[in-house]
């Protein structure tokens, strides 16, 4: 769930607010940092985090209840705008580098079922050991 | 703040890749075109959190009747070979049009790749191409409910602005529904705002639905996480003892997953992916980025250490069910109102198996395609109609039939999900479980109905829970109807095929609700020969 809003990199403008699906976040107070307001709605997607300009959101790995972290370890740690860098978001858009590696998804997503496949049959075959 | 009235062509509700097809392909045409969503188009929805890969065959007929003839015996009876061509041709045509949008990249063939697109940039370029050609996107602007003449046509909706919190009326001449599938708040990613409202809306306008017993179907993740699934389907899985489980092989499809949900039945399941692809494990962040952080986060070294899994239920989302279609064009049985992507049933073109997948993104493309032309058409041979009254269809949680007072929509949402995503329940479904969900649904929609009523943003959240408690319902009762096992639909109490069971099964009405196995069109003709 989202964890944490750096007021010191949030710069107020609000696309978290917006880009939100579930609509966990109200504006801030006078331009200020917006407000975790519907935690019970976070659905931990990581979009706030891809659509903040100034890398200002924590958004933390446990989508099943609120978590407390510590902020200056995660200031620390790299992880803010992780999401945005690993998608390469801010490319232009003739750039083809983001998504220059996508179409591996469906062959190893195959590769992967077909090792679990030939794994299951060569288990199940006659002389095999037993497992489980 | 005052409320909103606007007056269109062409209304699309939703947010997700069929409704911003929708909205593209009705603009096309030159006519006015609004589109409203709960969310935020770019980031609603099952789509935005994937990467979908469409179905994608060259139009040589060869290749295009075997690709077909392949998918050919898991529809079991109720697909149609005529829209599965058309999903072929559609989606090979049109998704390309996103190129201005969308930054395709080379295959492995060294051939531009477009079937496969990853989710946010997917809906980013879709919102992009909708915004260039014209259409009205209108974020957090969640439906409550349609608006139909006296004739009983569509004309419109009504909803609520959640972040100007003022109430809308938009009256249009032809309305696609794209509000996505249900997933009874199972957690999945994406399926947050999933919650049946569209369902809920068309059958309040007199919306017939269909498929519904296929409902049931799950999702392998971290038990603390819902991700994509791509790293995991070399994974073995061990008990808490650290004993290997014996579990079938992702491809085995059902009896893959009954396996798993059969030993989490019994205590934790951890997944090991040491087997993984070994050129999966250094490319995952390059593309699938977001599996990654909920590892990376909690300081799972996921190709490494083992970790808990759970299965998260997807309900029609990757099942099949949703409004019933009866013509070409995705119109649903209440005149100037369509269907589209995971709202509409996907049997017609997956029949009795998962509605996920590639057809699936092709048919979510497709219907959008399908259903915002011919809105669009309506709106030029009919007019907007917008002088003619019209009146708001929605009943529970917006119009109580008795004194509104609290209602705990918390404990129905809750037994929601222990009916219809209980992995004992859900996939070995029985008469005498389904008997005592549907006692119990329909004495929960009969609390909701009488008493829930909200105001403002509230509107919301008690229109969700109408619209989930909706479903779970006409879900139970197409399970009880459809006496046999077939596809997704699991009975353990008639294991086998019935023989007059290739048959689509209807489902529908608000307070009594009523099943009916649909004509085959064959027989249809034919009887209408013989007459």
């Amino acid at each position: 769930m989202i964890a944490h809003i750096f007021e010191d990199l949030c710069n107020g403008c609000g696309a978290c607010v917006s880009a939100c699906p579930t609509h966990v976040l109200d504006f801030g107070a006078d331009g200020g940092a917006p407000v975790i307001a519907r935690l019970d709605q976070c659905q931990t997607c990581f979009m706030c985090e891809l659509y903040c300009p100034q890398d200002a959101i924590f958004v933390g790995a446990d989508q099943t209840g609120p978590e407390t972290i510590d902020s200056a370890a995660i200031r620390a740690s790299g992880l803010l705008g992780q999401m945005r860098r690993d998608h390469i978001w801010d490319a232009p858009l003739g750039d083809l580098a983001p998504l220059s590696e996508y179409w591996r998804l469906g062959p190893y997503l195959m590769g992967g079922a077909q090792i679990a496949a030939e794994r299951y049959a060569r288990r199940h075959s006659p002389g095999a050991p037993d497992v489980g | 703040m005052s409320a909103l009235y606007l007056e269109t062509d062409v209304l699309i509700i939703g947010g997700g890749m069929a409704a911003a097809w929708a909205a593209i392909a009705a603009a096309r045409t030159g006519v006015e075109v609004v589109l409203v969503d709960k969310g935020f188009v770019g980031t609603s929805g099952v789509t935005a959190t994937a990467g979908p890969g469409h179905w994608w065959v060259p139009p040589d007929p060869k290749l295009r009747a075997a690709a077909i003839e392949k998918r050919q015996a898991s529809t079991f009876g109720l697909a149609e070979r005529i829209w599965a061509e058309r999903v072929i041709e559609t989606t090979w045509r049109t998704l390309p049009q996103l190129a201005a949008y969308y930054p395709f990249a080379k295959g492995g063939d060294g051939e531009t790749y477009y079937p496969g697109v990853r989710g946010p940039e997917y809906l980013r370029a879709l919102r992009n191409y909708a915004v260039d050609l014209g259409v009205q996107v209108l974020d957090h602007h969640p439906a409550l409910e349609l608006l139909t003449h006296r004739d009983g046509s569509v004309a419109g909706a009504a909803g609520h602005a959640r972040l100007e919190r003022r109430a809308w009326t938009i009256r249009s001449a032809g309305t696609v529904l794209a509000t996505g599938g249900c997933a009874f708040r199972s957690g999945l990613i994406g399926s947050h705002t999933n919650t049946g409202d569209g369902y809920l809306m068309a059958a309040e306008a007199g919306a017939e639905l269909s498929g519904m017993e296929f409902s049931s179907i799950y999702t392998l993740s971290p038990a603390w996480c819902s991700t994509r699934t791509l790293p995991y389907s070399a994974a073995r899985f061990f008990d808490a003892s650290g004993a290997e489980l014996d579990i079938p092989p992702m491809s085995a499809d059902k009896a893959h997953t009954r396996a798993l949900a059969k030993a989490m039945l019994e205590g934790p399941v951890f997944a090991d992916l040491s087997e993984a692809p070994e050129g999966l494990k250094p490319l995952l962040r390059r593309i699938q980025p977001a599996t990654i952080a909920p590892f990376e986060r909690r300081g799972v070294q996921l190709f490494e250490e083992r970790f808990e899994v759970k299965l998260f239920g997807e309900g029609t989302i990757r099942g099949t069910g949703g409004l019933r279609i009866i013509d070409d064009d995705c119109q649903t049985t209440v005149r100037g109102l369509f269907a589209a992507g995971d709202a509409a049933t996907r049997e017609l073109v997956v029949g009795a198996s998962s509605g996920g997948g590639s057809p699936n993104s092709a048919w979510a493309l497709t219907s959008g395609q399908l259903g915002g032309a011919a809105a669009a058409r309506l709106a030029r041979t009919q007019g907007r109609r917008a002088g003619e009254r019209a009146q708001g269809c929605g009943r529970t949680g917006l119009r109580p039939t008795s004194a509104a007072r609290a209602v705990d929509q918390t404990a129905a949402i809750e037994a929601v999900k222990d009916e219809m995503l209980a992995y004992d329940k859900a996939l070995w479904r029985r008469r005498t479980s389904l008997d005592a969900a549907d006692a119990r649904l329909d004495a929960i929609w009969t609390e909701l109905g009488q008493h829930l009523q909200a105001e403002g943003l509230d509107q919301v959240a008690a229109r969700e829970t109408a619209a989930l408690v909706a479903t779970a319902r006409w879900s139970t009762r197409a399970a009880l109807a459809r006496n046999e096992t077939r596809g997704l639909h699991v009975r353990a109490d008639a294991p086998d095929l019935a023989p007059d069971g290739g048959r689509r099964l209807l489902v529908g009405g608000l307070d009594t609700v009523w099943t009916r196995f649909e004509t085959p069109v064959l027989q249809a003709l034919q009887a209408e020969v013989a007459a």
